[in-house]
């Protein structure tokens, strides 16, 4: 159906963000001194359009709520035929108020924290600009417009992570975030170009279907190509959510400010893959395999993230192993079908909040630390840092799984519907989601103790303080979310409002936390802290880091990931470039070079004789008229 | 109107401003210039006027003239532009003010490098001039012999700006520049003059029954099957090396390192256009049956130089000759379109062709501003320029954003066409050149690290930034790439109907879209 009233208007959703990044980027210095302010505008203002449309959305019949807006015609050639075209769902409209809100929160807290930076301007650009291109991506209604603002985050990110270029960590990070992700969009590209080739279309309505029994194309296709284009769409998704074997880029992408981190390398943008996986759901539901692949994925990506959270004594990036495992959660979810969908969501949009909130606190203890990140350094800072310490501490609470708040919810229903998947492959991937909660209590315990708790180890020129209240305002309202938003979104009707759109389980999922996964995550759950408390909290966390088990070690060189791209890539890579200028300049060069002197002498004469240009030219010249006439008369004759 | 001859005023009016220049004082340089800008756009607000009246649902060609030439061979001197044509024209006559603004002082034009002696201002914008209208000629031809005329006047002005106005090595380059171009124009005048006899045949025999080389009659001649072979070859190694493609692509990184950036684009940006243009209107129209059979080899050497020139891209220590190589790889998408034989990899050729040259227009012209600062185009010479001169460094940014085909950027749309379009027929094409993309996004990002990321470097400490003169020569271009990334269809529906006949000629339809999952090979549609 199309859309109407306010949301007849989704595109201002997009243009005010967009506006704003385009104003502050070409205004220049002009706008320097409300540059701030604009954005955080637009991106409020953006906020209450989606607001608006939610409630409008609220008034409509369950059946009645995919609405669509034409805007122009992108491309038409042939039968490829692409409008950029919007679409307003329940799982869109989920998405953009996630976004808009946790978007808008950073803005206002980015205020100050960047209120020292001389090009504070332009990074409130660049987060519009983020903005308006994560919207684009959730709101497009074909995969094509879905792929501007895929790649218009992939932008933003790049700016964002290189925000201070002139420092070569940043510049480099900024690169390799987007070189790894365009690894990913080469499988996005192939899965677009088959889906054109195989459905002769690349909307949503017509291959995923308009209802939610999924009637489109793509519930005729066969395995094989069902397959094939899923593993095509993971790939894209294992690129822009870091997961495995593409996950490198996220820990290096903490080079970027700290509200960057919060913003696109946890709540929303790095959530992109989940979201094509779960808006793809017709189609990977047509393949076990796929559905598999997406669940090992997600399996692995969640364990592998939390060991690198374990040894990693930066906070940003401890929290930044803490994202790709959570992810990976996510995945798994996504992976189990319509079962899982759900869950996948809700931990998303619960991850938005207490994830953000975290971020922020972290760089609200570095707005006070002088901008160290090396948790060794920190200690006791609950007692100078309250609203801080508060404030992390509930978003910590919920990222362990802690009962009755917001990760508890969510994450526990995601061990439950991989256990309910049953056979081996359900044990399997259950046992993996279970131990990764475990180790969640670890390793965000360990950052727990060693930032608030036991002694201070701070330098004396370190004078820690409270940051101003238009930091600590969004961490309070982020809590507040890490607090209710799991509840309020598995027990308030979540899954009855986005079921319309990613389709009904076959069996209801009841809620049991008293079921034997619950039991066995809150026993896993406090076991993690226990360990923590034991070697971080009782003990006395060394300034210098010990040498560590092998295990630590190499979680602190994130697994070894790295060191693979540049064995096995990297360095290939530098050889055949070097090997391929070589050859470029003498062999194929070389004997054009041989042919070249041996018409005009040698190469020597070619650069000493200069004004015997204008003779070779007509001698040329001459030569080529000769054989005009010459192929003229035989021409002729014949 | 329509008896207007547009497209000869068109044409001689740039080759008249260029003779009018040479009756200004030499010292009176700002007058040369201003008057050859002048010239420039006035000759682009026409063609604009012009285009604003082609009816792109109208006849294929339009503005159509023709007068006899040399009536003895056949050969007329006609006209007339087709969508792809039209696009290829306007991007010419949008680029030549361009460039002048870019070329203005005396270190633009030398790239700041040392000259022997000063050169002459006049000559180099009379050169211009003389270029304009030659590039006007070769996309207005529709006589295969004027094309060619047209095609080998191209060459003399701009083997003239390398050869006078170019780097320490510019008599090298200029030679070998010509030395190529001359050998594939030779076989292609060999596979044009073949033409004439054919035509001149019976009706019977598959000719026309009288000589001629006007391009719709000869496009409707039945040859021969190894003749056409034969001829297809010569046309297309001609428009191979002009294009250029691997592995006859030598001498572009020669003749951009050591030719002046304006010029650059010129030569980058519109000359090397007329081989591929030249092979989608001619060597697939004159000799369908033949071009059906090289298609495989054509399409292997297509993917060849996708990869090919981007890893010499990444391999490259001097911004003129990265930027070429990462044309080499470019030319590759355009000819990998064409001869996928699809709507969309056809239309997206041709859109690629315009957005191609503005996308490296862009890059010379920012590269330019560069070197013209930093006196040298070694990518050693740079760091930081981020922080001395951040307007050089966001336009060069977005200038090499669209070369990476960034969505949202016009070149995006263009490639994606091309991608789909090959994918469509030949899967394993298409997915191979996809690898493209990351290799695009390493050598442009690798490059822009390079010169603006990190600490500033000591020799550009105080770097100007761009002045507005600078920014009015590049602006437009960035306009442009930008607003054909979001609205490229009104450009599409100029190209489509062309494409469509083109298609129709060479007797491939799309192939329809299967949910079976065996996509046929030459799948017509149900």
């Amino acid at each position: 159906m199309k859309a109407e009233g306010i949301q007849a208007a989704s595109w201002l959703l997009i243009a005010l963000p967009l506006a704003g990044a385009a104003i502050l980027l070409l205004g220049g210095k002009r706008t320097d001194k409300w540059g701030h302010l604009l954005g955080v505008t637009m991106s409020v203002a953006s906020f209450a359009v989606g607001a608006a449309m939610f409630v409008q959305m609220l008034g409509y019949e369950a059946e009645e709520r995919r609405r669509t807006l034409h805007l122009w015609d992108f491309i038409d050639v042939g039968s490829f035929k692409v409008g950029m075209d919007l679409l307003v769902d329940p799982l869109s409209i989920s998405f953009v108020l996630l976004i808009t809100g946790v978007g808008s929160l950073i803005h206002i807290y980015s205020i100050g924290y960047m209120a020292e930076d001389p090009e504070r301007r332009r990074f409130f650009a660049y987060l519009n600009l983020f903005v308006a291109a994560m919207l684009l991506l959730v709101l497009g209604e074909n995969f094509l417009v879905m792929f501007l603002g895929w790649e218009g985050v992939g932008l933003a990110s790049y700016l964002l992570i290189g925000f201070w270029q002139y420092k070569p960590t940043a510049a480099t990070a900024a690169k390799k975030a987007f070189v790894v992700n365009r690894v990913g969009d080469m499988g996005l590209i192939i899965a677009i170009a088959l889906m054109f080739a195989t459905f002769g279309t690349v909307d949503y309505g017509s291959i995923l279907g308009t209802g939610a029994e999924h009637a489109g194309l793509a519930s005729k296709l066969s395995t094989g190509t069902a397959t094939a284009i899923g593993l095509l769409l993971l790939l894209g998704a294992c690129g822009k959510s870091a997961q495995l074997p593409l996950q490198s880029w996220l820990l290096d992408a903490m080079e970027g400010p700290t509200p960057v981190s919060a913003l696109i390398h946890a709540a929303t943008m790095v959530t992109a893959g989940v979201y094509l996986i779960v808006r793809s759901g017709p189609i990977f539901e047509m393949s076990d395999t796929a559905q598999l692949v997406v669940t090992i994925v997600g399996a692995a990506t969640l364990l592998f993230g939390a060991i690198i959270g374990c040894g990693k004594d930066d906070i940003k990036k401890a929290l930044a192993g803490s994202t790709m495992s959570q992810i990976g959660y996510m995945h798994l979810a996504a992976g189990l079908g319509r079962a899982g969908y759900v869950f996948a969501i809700a931990h998303l949009i619960a991850h938005g909040f207490f994830k953000a909130g975290l971020f922020l606190g972290a760089g609200s203890v570095m707005h006070g630390m002088k901008d160290d990140v090396n948790m060794r350094h920190y200690g006791a800072l609950r007692s100078v840092m309250v609203l801080t310490y508060g404030t992390f501490g509930l978003g910590y609470l919920a990222i362990i799984g802690f009962p009755g708040l917001s990760g508890w919810f969510t994450k526990d229903g995601i061990i439950e519907v991989a256990f309910d998947k049953g056979g081996t492959s359900g044990a399997i991937l259950g046992s993996c989601a279970l131990i990764g909660a475990g180790i969640t209590a670890y390793y965000m315990s360990r950052v727990m103790f060693m930032t608030f708790f036991g002694e201070k180890r701070w330098s004396e020129d370190v004078h820690p303080h409270e940051s101003p209240a238009v930091m600590t305002w969004p961490l309070i309202l982020l809590a507040v979310g890490s607090v209710f938003a799991g509840g309020f979104l598995v027990l308030g009707g979540f899954g009855d409002f986005i079921e319309p759109v990613v389709g009904a389980p076959e069996h209801a999922h009841e809620f049991k936390p008293l079921a034997v996964p619950g039991i066995a995550t809150f026993v896993l759950m406090i076991i993690g802290v226990a360990i923590a408390w034991r070697q971080y909290g009782a003990r006395k966390v060394p300034r210098e880091a010990p040498k560590g088990s092998f295990v630590t070690v190499a979680a602190r060189k994130d697994l070894y990931g790295d060191a693979l791209n540049e064995s096995l890539l990297m360095r290939p890579g530098q050889w055949l470039t070097r090997l391929a200028v070589w050859f470029d300049g003498r062999g194929v060069d070389g004997a054009v070079n041989g042919t070249a002197a041996g018409i005009g002498g040698t190469s020597g004469r070619f650069r000493r004789v200069q004004t015997g240009f204008a003779r070779s030219y007509a001698l040329s010249m001459f030569v080529g008229a000769a054989l005009v006439v010459a192929t003229l008369l035989v021409v002729n004759v014949s | 109107m329509s008896d207007f001859p547009w497209l000869s005023v068109l044409i001689a009016l740039p080759l008249v401003g260029a003779v009018l220049l040479s009756v200004i004082p030499r010292e009176r340089e700002t007058l040369v210039k201003q008057f050859a800008l002048g010239v420039s756009l006035v000759v682009a607000a026409l063609t604009g006027v012009m285009a604003a009246g082609f009816d792109p649902d109208g006849a294929r060609f339009q503005y159509d003239e023709k007068y006899w030439w040399i009536k003895e061979f056949g050969v007329h001197w006609a006209l007339g532009v087709d969508g792809v044509a039209l696009v290829l024209i306007l991007l010419s006559v949008i680029l030549v003010p361009l460039v002048m603004l870019a070329s203005w002082t005396q270190d633009d034009r030398s790239g700041g490098v040392d000259v022997p002696a000063k050169r002459s201002v006049k000559t180099y914008f009379a050169l211009l001039l003389s270029l304009e209208a030659a590039m006007i000629g070769v996309f207005a031809a529709t006589d295969v012999f004027l094309f060619y005329v047209f095609f080998e006047a191209m060459l003399i002005p701009v083997y003239f700006i390398i050869g006078y106005y170019g780097g320490a090595q510019r008599s090298y380059a200029a030679v070998k520049f010509l030395l190529y171009s001359l050998f594939g124009g030779l076989l292609m005048l060999v596979a044009v003059i073949w033409l004439y006899p054919l035509s001149s045949k019976p009706t019977s025999e598959g000719g026309l029954g009288r000589g001629t080389f006007m391009f719709d009659e000869l496009s409707r001649m039945n040859i021969d099957p190894t003749t056409a072979k034969w001829l297809f070859l010569g046309f297309f190694i001609a428009f191979a090396i002009k294009a250029p493609m691997v592995p006859v692509h030598t001498w572009l990184p020669d003749a951009a390192q050591q030719s002046p950036p304006g010029a650059l684009v010129l030569i980058v940006g519109v000359l090397d256009k007329v081989g591929t243009y030249g092979m989608l209107r001619f060597c697939l129209e004159l000799f369908p049956g033949a071009s059906k059979w090289a298609t495989p080899v054509v399409l292997g050497f297509a993917v060849l130089s996708i990869i090919y020139g981007a890893v010499l891209a990444i391999g490259q220590v001097d911004l003129k000759r990265l930027i070429a190589y990462t044309s080499v790889s470019h030319f590759g998408f355009i000819v990998l379109g064409i001869f996928a034989m699809t709507s969309q990899g056809q239309s997206g050729s041709a859109l690629y062709m315009v957005n191609h040259g503005f996308s490296t227009g862009a890059l010379f012209l920012v590269i330019g501003f560069m070197i013209v600062r930093r006196r040298s185009a070694k990518i050693s010479d740079y760091g930081g320029v981020q922080k001395a001169a951040p307007v050089l460094a966001g336009t060069f940014l977005v200038a090499g954003l669209s070369g990476l085909s960034l969505p949202g950027m016009s070149t995006f749309v263009s490639e994606f066409l091309v991608i789909v379009g090959t994918f469509d027929r030949y899967k394993w094409a298409g997915a191979l050149a996809v690898s493209g993309v990351v290799l695009a996004a390493i050598y442009i990002l690798w490059m822009y690290q390079r010169t603006m990321g990190g600490p500033k470097a000591p020799a550009v400490e105080g770097m100007k930034d761009l002045n507005a003169r600078e920014k009015w020569a590049v602006a437009p271009i960035i306009a442009i790439i930008i607003a054909m990334g979001v609205f490229p269809q009104p450009v599409l529906n100029v190209i489509n109907p062309s494409v469509k006949e083109t298609l129709v000629r060479v007797e491939k339809q799309d192939p329809a879209p299967d949910i079976t999952g065996n996509v046929a090979e030459n799948g017509a549609r149900p």
